[in-house]
């Protein structure tokens, strides 16, 4: 705990407020139902209304209050971009560690598998995809993970490998210990580092696509509130010197720049580790 | 030089600080050294490492690595005050008035550069010589380094020589400025015995016949007693004592100096009877791909004595340690266990056998995992072979911490990088014995420690042997280690064993030619030892 706290105050003032963003939008994110003050799906008043006491931000092409959908915007993306970048990283990582560790044919195999995929420009191969297996949340979040897992898994070969050399490991190996014992106790701690830092930095690109499949109008689907497709519905507002549809697109860029501050931060420190 | 300045000092330091940051606080370093170089003079600065000597040669140029400070005194270089310098000043001294060997050669040369481009690249930067100048320069100084083809051998890539011809073209670099000073930081410490004599004649030679003051930093005091005209002994940051050569070397004063000296005396007591074998070796052919690298080996390890495997680097040792292990599956002969044949590859061997042959790791640094506790390390041996429960794990890991001489509540929740370098290997050891073996292999154990530690590993390894009567395969380079603790001894060349027998049978008259080369090249702590031993010595100029 003391720890956590010492580290806490070693935190430069970029990676602080990333860091206080972030939490903020997960707040909203979890309390949104708390926080908000219409139901999500609702439509409460009349076709895009102005800013006003009774509506905040007004109301979206529908009549729904567009802060209340802002917040369980915040909710829909983030989780989703969460589900996916973790599901990308569990597949990535094992896959890197088993490819590192059993090197021959399993190396050769996967690697040329992960090379096809990402020989394959990625928006294009995500939305021929969707259109083959149908937009649900469920295939939205296994597509991106398992198209992101291939960058994941560059990563741990890379870093595995090294690891894979040093004596410590030889010594579990000789002593008889299991292939996954060898993964998850002697490499998979050591590689950490690097990989934490990947995780914040996939984790933006991760919710940038899933923003820019909902503006293209395949990423999650209406009525759920998702910051991509409420630019979208309401980009005609522009068009009268309004600058509503545009929140949704700044809290995108806010929570992007949020995570790379403090994505910056690890990897200085993970750097700093390795001395 | 003009002979005015003759007795003036080129180098005087007074009570010079270096500190290092941890953390948040800054540590001393260097506590206040005084220090002084005549021209042509060379200074030997020794002590265990942690002692400051790098640092402190280093800061002999003005220079001081990231992380630290000068936090007070003075460095003055022929007048020139260095540690308040400006940054055009000292580099505008370095390379071209004082120069600075590194102990890695491979590291510290371009591998993307021929040698003798980069030989070049200060004289001409300085406005000494031209580009074809400097490269005939360079030729004449690689003659004088006694490098093999020296017309060729500069228009090479880095790697495509070999280490201690490396470490000589270094030496020349070092000198095609023509410095006043150069710095020598442990420019030896990497290479073979045999190697190790060619680099330091050479050195030696080049830094008399130039008249070049020089600081040689090491941590071998025979080496050291052929190189220096005086000798500074330095531990923790402080000056122990300082005196020339050999009234050094006849008489230390301080005890710590006496110490150092009194090193290489430990002797393991000797083992009465042969014994039988317990892992025995036949006809043993290994490859790495279509290139032999065993021929034939066949090596008996006497249950409850210690097998010396002796030889440079690429001689196979650690291979035929590889082979035992079933890292490197055998092409063809046996290993056998308690005359019971071992299966080739270690994944077909049982638990039970895994066990009984346990390794002690030459770098205790990348023989831990980092991420786990000291306790952790010590238990899962116990753990995987033994399958005790929590509570006489935790039991047995406290007893082998005693049994390494760790105090168990200090260290039992410690993580590696909060060890010094002896003790990790004492961690090492326990690891070894937590598995309770029979046969241990000990690769370089004692290699990369300071004399002291390494004595201490030794004695601690001879005591375990005695309580718990352990086999050793002892692979080391070193003879003195060999003296210390062998019983046995394995000589190996090229993968084939050229001389095997008891200690007294292979360390005696008549030698095998190659036994007698190893143990000539071995720096005695007679400073003469280099003059005399030159021209018997290896491929002169």
């Amino acid at each position: 705990m003391s720890r956590a706290f010492r580290l806490l105050r070693t935190m430069p003032p970029s990676a602080l407020v990333g860091a206080a963003v972030i939490l903020l939008y997960v707040l909203v994110a979890v309390f949104a139902p708390v926080i908000a003050p219409y139901p999500e799906r609702e439509v409460v008043g009349a076709q895009y209304l102005e800013w006003s006491s009774e509506f905040p931000l007004g109301t979206d092409s529908l009549g729904r209050d567009m802060l209340s959908r802002l917040i369980y915007g915040a909710r829909n993306t983030i989780a989703i971009a969460f589900l996916a970048t973790t599901l990308a990283f569990v597949l990535g990582a094992v896959l890197g560690l088993l490819a590192a560790v059993l090197r021959g044919w399993v190396d050769q195999v996967l690697s040329r598998i992960v090379d096809v995929v990402m020989a394959i420009p990625g928006l294009i191969f995500i939305l021929l995809l969707l259109s083959v297996f149908g937009t649900s949340i469920t295939t939205l979040v296994l597509i991106i993970a398992i198209l992101d897992s291939t960058r994941v898994f560059r990563l741990t070969r890379a870093v595995a490998f090294g690891i894979v050399a040093l004596d410590y490991v030889e010594a579990a190996r000789v002593r008889g210990e299991g292939i996954l014992w060898v993964m998850r106790r002697e490499i998979l701690p050591n590689a950490m580092p690097p990989l934490v830092a990947e995780y914040g930095m996939r984790f933006c690109f991760v919710f940038l696509t899933i923003a820019a499949l909902s503006f293209l109008g395949l990423g999650i689907q209406p009525p759920a509130a998702d910051w991509g497709s409420m630019v979208r519905e309401n980009a005609t507002l522009i068009t009268f010197g309004d600058i509503t549809p545009l929140l949704p697109a700044a809290a995108i860029a806010l929570l992007t720049v949020a995570v790379n501050f403090v994505v910056d931060w690890m990897l200085h420190l993970s750097s700093g580790l390795k001395e | 030089m003009g002979d005015m300045r003759d007795d003036k000092p080129l180098l005087e330091i007074r009570g010079l600080k270096v500190e290092g940051r941890t953390g948040e606080e800054w540590r001393p370093i260097i506590k206040g050294v005084d220090l002084t170089l005549r021209r042509g003079e060379v200074l030997g600065l020794i002590g265990e490492s942690g002692a400051g000597k790098s640092t402190l040669g280093l800061a002999a140029m003005g220079f001081r690595r990231d992380g630290c400070r000068f936090a007070g005194g003075t460095v003055h270089f022929d007048g020139i005050e260095l540690t308040h310098a400006s940054h055009q000043v000292r580099r505008g001294l370095r390379s071209s008035r004082i120069a600075y060997v590194a102990q890695s050669a491979a590291a510290s040369f371009n591998p993307a550069y021929r040698l003798i481009r980069q030989h070049a690249e200060f004289p001409v930067l300085r406005g000494l010589m031209t580009r074809d100048e400097a490269e005939a320069d360079a030729v004449k100084l690689y003659r004088r380094m006694q490098l093999p083809n020296p017309e060729e051998i500069g228009f090479r890539y880095p790697h495509q020589v070999s280490g201690g011809q490396l470490q000589r073209a270094m030496t020349a670099m070092a000198m095609g400025c023509r410095p006043e000073l150069i710095i020598f930081d442990e420019p030896t410490t990497a290479l073979d015995v045999t190697t190790q004599l060619e680099v330091l004649s050479a050195i030696r030679d080049a830094v008399q016949s130039f008249g070049t003051a020089a600081i040689y930093v090491t941590h071998d005091l025979a080496v050291v007693a052929q190189m220096a005209d005086r000798i500074m002994v330095l531990l923790k940051g402080e000056t122990v004592e300082e005196a020339p050569t050999r009234d050094m070397l006849a008489a230390p004063r301080e005890d710590y100096t006496k110490s150092l000296w009194a090193v290489r005396s430990f002797r393991a007591p000797e083992k009465t009877g042969a014994g039988a074998p317990l892992v025995e070796v036949r006809q043993v052919n290994a490859a790495y791909g279509a290139t032999p690298v065993l021929r034939n080996i066949t090596v008996p390890f006497r249950e409850g004595r210690t097998t010396a495997v002796v030889g440079e680097s690429g001689s196979g040792k650690s291979t035929l340690a590889r082979a035992i292990m079933g890292l490197l599956p055998p092409v063809s002969g046996h290993v056998r266990l308690s005359g019971k044949e071992l299966p080739r590859r270690y994944q077909d061997r049982s638990r039970e056998e895994l066990r009984q042959t346990q390794v002690i790791y030459q770098m205790a640094d990348t023989a831990l995992n980092p991420r786990q506790k000291i306790g952790e390390i010590i238990g899962r041996p116990i753990e995987f072979y033994l399958g005790a429960d929590r509570r006489t794990r935790e039991a047995k890991v406290r007893g082998l911490l005693e049994d390494i001489e760790l105090d168990p509540a200090e260290y039992i929740d410690r993580y590696p990088s909060e060890l010094s370098g002896g003790q990790k290997q004492r961690i090492g050891i326990a690891r070894a014995l937590a598995a309770e073996p029979r046969f241990i292999i000990c690769d370089e154990v004692t290699s990369a420690l300071d004399q002291l530690v390494a004595e201490g590993i030794l004695k601690l390894l001879t005591r375990l042997q005695a309580e718990r009567n352990l086999t050793y395969m002892f692979i080391t380079h070193d003879i003195a280690t060999v003296r210390a603790i062998a019983d046995d001894v394995v000589v190996m060349r090229n993968g084939e064993v050229v001389a095997a027998g008891t200690k007294e049978q292979v360390l005696s008259p008549p030698f095998h030619p190659y036994t007698e080369l190893l143990l000539d090249s071995v720096p005695e702590m007679d400073p003469d030892w280099l003059t005399r031993r030159r021209p018997a010595g290896a491929p002169g100029p």
